[in-house]
């Protein structure tokens, strides 16, 4: 059975290091919608220039194949592993591992991945704990999802972190985002995704928060409360005038995700991570028999 | 809000024409800098190797094939955000006559005064839009401090680079000010719905 499981790793490999190159290249179809939305929407002038220069920034990546953004961020991947898929998670990071430092190597890709302290480059977008993968075990299942999120610093410097009380409500909820996405301004390269995460912990709201930015654009949480509060944030953000790059204008996010969790009847956390508008994402489908299939807008 | 086309390095006159609002196309040299070569020049007093007078700081670690000793050919080049090098506003227009300091995302409040005493302006850029930057950058013409990789000195030659919004201009007016005002205002309304 080694056999199966070295192949198999090679295919988990191949696509990590296809997934990373791809979703730095080519964005997904739901975000040029948007994209193309927040243009015929935006009326102030610098607003409009930022829109224009974004897509016509798109389709030059597109025709050269290039990179749409030079930061090739840090890479993180959420994997969904099966029960029965033939390879032990241990392998599968490894296989990422391996995938996002020869893609690095042979694009070549900047790498950015320092010691956190020294400063010092660890190597080819790898090092210690990066890449970042979080894991979704599936029973009853032997297959492998992997999506690839390449997340820039811009964006991931924008990154709040709230412990509310209880007597907060929701309306400290949303004065948190609020706040959070004036106070960033231009800084996160809007307009872009706001990832909200509620509930649980105060590390779990953050990780919910990043998880709200890897979802297609527009698509609303499951539950219909959370949903409701979605479209809200989503209005209000918008009324705040901060606009493209922040110079101002009608349009300052693309959406407004949220994640949520079951809490502490005395805990009331909000977490905001931000996606920039090049919010790029490209997952894979592995099957138990190494067979892989892409999906550039899952 | 006109549309100007600029060479540089330029004079102070020509920087003092600027109006915040105004759309930007720039020919001729700018240079590639970022934290940690502003860092060794201000802070370990190291004497930046390039001309800095009149000139054009872009914020950027470019992503580079290296092609020859000291000679490399762009892969993607972008920009990155300003407001974490600000304070290095003042000495670049007092000490080294830089003119122009081109980022995303803004500078804070700090930088609006240095840049009306000096004749400074800041260029807001489109963050993120490599692909469209590195058609604009025709040559890596030289880098200094390579050790430093990919936060060298840069220095690239350029044709209609842009389009670049002034978002300070050398007379005290920020956009990214005026724009955070406003939604401070607005703020006051929104919390009252929430």
């Amino acid at each position: 059975m080694s056999t199966v499981a070295t192949d198999i790793q090679k295919a988990v490999e191949d696509a990590a290091a296809h997934l990373y190159v791809w979703a730095l290249k080519d964005i997904p179809q739901d975000l040029r919608d948007a994209i193309r939305d927040a243009r015929e929407r935006e009326t102030s002038v610098p607003g409009q220039r930022v829109l224009d220069t974004i897509i016509r920034n798109v389709a030059i990546a597109d025709d050269r194949t290039t990179l749409v953004c030079q930061d090739t961020g840090i890479a993180v991947y959420y994997c969904r592993v099966g029960e029965h898929f033939p390879l032990h998670p241990a392998r599968i990071y490894e296989a990422l591992y391996d995938g996002t430092e020869r893609a690095t190597v042979e694009h070549p890709l900047r790498s950015n991945t320092v010691h956190t302290l020294t400063r010092e480059n660890t190597g080819q977008n790898v090092g210690y704990r990066v890449p970042i993968v979080h894991w979704d075990f599936v029973p009853d299942w032997d297959g492998l999802d992997v999506k690839c999120v390449p997340k820039g610093s811009g964006s991931e410097n924008m990154s709040f972190l709230k412990m509310c009380v209880p007597a907060d409500g929701v309306a400290g909820i949303k004065r948190f985002v609020l706040d959070s996405i004036v106070n960033a301004g231009g800084k996160p390269c809007p307009p872009g995704i706001v990832g909200v995460g509620i509930g649980g912990s105060a590390d779990y709201a953050m990780h919910l928060a990043k998880e709200a930015i890897a979802r297609p654009v527009g698509t609303r949480n499951p539950d219909p409360e959370v949903a409701k509060l979605e479209e809200e944030l989503y209005g209000l953000l918008n009324e705040t005038g901060i606009g493209p790059m922040g110079l101002g204008g009608d349009v300052t996010v693309l959406q407004c995700h949220i994640e949520h969790a079951d809490t502490h009847m005395t805990l009331n956390p909000v977490a905001v991570n931000y996606q920039c508008w090049a919010a790029r994402r490209a997952s894979a489908h592995i099957a138990a028999d190494g067979t892989v299939d892409f999906d550039r807008e899952a | 809000m006109a549309d100007r086309k600029i060479t540089f390095p330029a004079d102070e006159e020509t920087i003092r024409s600027l109006r915040a609002g105004d759309s930007v196309h720039v020919d001729g040299h700018i240079i590639g800098i970022r934290d940690r070569t502003q860092i060794r020049i201000f802070d370990q007093g190291v004497e930046p190797p390039m001309d800095f007078s009149g000139a054009f700081l872009l914020h950027t670690a470019p992503g580079v094939r290296k092609i020859g000793p000291g000679k490399y050919a762009p892969v993607s080049i972008g920009t990155t955000t300003s407001a974490r090098m600000v304070r290095f506003t003042e000495p670049l227009g007092r000490d080294y006559g830089v003119r122009a300091i081109c980022g995303k995302g803004g500078l804070p409040d700090e930088a609006i005064e240095p840049m009306k005493r000096y004749g400074m302006v800041y260029f807001a850029i489109v963050g993120g839009a490599a692909a469209l930057e590195t058609t604009q950058i025709e040559e890596i013409e030289e880098v200094a401090w390579e050790e430093l990789m990919p936060e060298c000195l840069w220095k690239f030659r350029v044709k209609d680079f842009g389009p670049l919004t002034v978002g300070i201009d050398a007379h005290g007016t920020s956009l990214f000010h005026d724009v955070q005002e406003a939604a401070k205002k607005r703020l006051e309304d929104l919390y009252a719905r929430l």
